[in-house]
């Protein structure tokens, strides 16, 4: 049984820049040619101030610059070897530029038992802020935890 | 918004308008997408890792799939006006997939004082099994700008 008493915390802030060449390295992995991606005249014609970050990069800035990516469930003793990601969800307020500085602040807001205890499902909300300290997106998401040995 | 552009935003509704494939899903893009990614967690690129933990082999982070979905929307529909995208992982992509996205514009809303088109979303493998399930909203007046 994992510790319950997480829900409701806010957990520390992670830091992240939106450095321009390992953006190129994720547009690269995911296949992104798209102009307004790689070329700031193409961004500016696009409405854009600067080169934007794709749609999901937002996940993947708050996890390269965590000092533990994956704290919240070493801290609950659960090995990466358990995880599986179970939703994810964007909410975008203002566009995020390359050379922007980010705030995420994650908050637990809920845990539940699946599949008679077979799963545990982890909700989480995070923040991001801006340099400037606007708020910038909101993300949502669920981790799934495997117990091995419980439930079903 | 102008009449007319209030006209196109109604038309699209029931329309599928992404369609798009991508893949396989190889080892190697598998490597690629942990290392830029950020997510180190060796399920994805070790299959021995993988399979003491129950796995046949290696698979696809859903947040990879997810990207390429990103892509087909923002493909046809400009990042600039995309207000949210939410999936769900509905199941265990395996490497080597063959990945078909699609999208179809289920309704306008008025949310956040504009008018908003819902695109449900989706990714298929080769097999037509579904993988990721989801939805974007996307606000009209800057799509079209976009596009006029």
């Amino acid at each position: 049984m994992l510790d319950r008493s997480i829900v409701g915390q806010t957990r520390p802030a992670t830091r992240a820049t939106v450095e321009p060449k390992r953006l190129r390295f994720f547009l690269k992995a995911i296949g992104e040619e798209g102009a307004i991606y790689h070329d700031k005249a193409a961004a500016q014609a696009a409405g854009f101030r600067d080169i934007p970050v794709p749609p999901t990069y937002l996940f993947c800035l708050q996890m390269m610059d965590a000092e533990r990516p994956f704290a919240l469930t070493e801290d609950l003793g659960v090995d990466v070897g358990r995880l599986l990601h179970g939703e994810q969800g964007f909410r975008y307020h203002k566009p995020v530029y390359v050379g922007d500085e980010l705030t995420f602040t994650t908050r637990i807001v809920d845990m539940a038992d699946k599949k008679g205890g077979a799963m545990t499902i982890i909700a989480q909300e995070t923040r991001v802020e801006n340099g400037a300290g606007e708020h910038v997106a909101d993300l949502t998401g669920t981790t799934v935890v495997r117990n091995p040995g419980a439930g079903q | 918004m102008s009449e007319s552009v209030q006209a196109t935003a109604e038309g699209l509704v029931g329309k599928r308008i992404i369609e798009e494939r991508f893949g396989p899903i190889t080892r190697h893009t598998l490597a690629l997408y942990c290392g830029a990614s950020g997510d180190h967690n060796p399920i994805h690129v070790d299959s021995d890792f993988a399979k003491a933990f129950g796995f046949p082999d290696v698979f696809s982070h859903g947040m990879l799939v997810m990207s390429r979905l990103g892509r087909a929307l923002t493909n046809v529909v400009p990042q600039a006006a995309v207000r949210s995208y939410t999936v769900r992982f509905v199941a265990i992509t395996q490497v080597g997939a063959e990945i078909t996205a699609e999208g179809e514009v289920t309704g306008i809303v008025e949310e956040g004082g504009e008018r908003r088109a819902r695109i449900a979303l989706i990714a298929k493998d080769q097999n037509g099994e579904v993988k990721l399930q989801g939805e974007a909203t996307a606000g009209l007046d800057g799509w079209e700008k976009a596009h006029g």
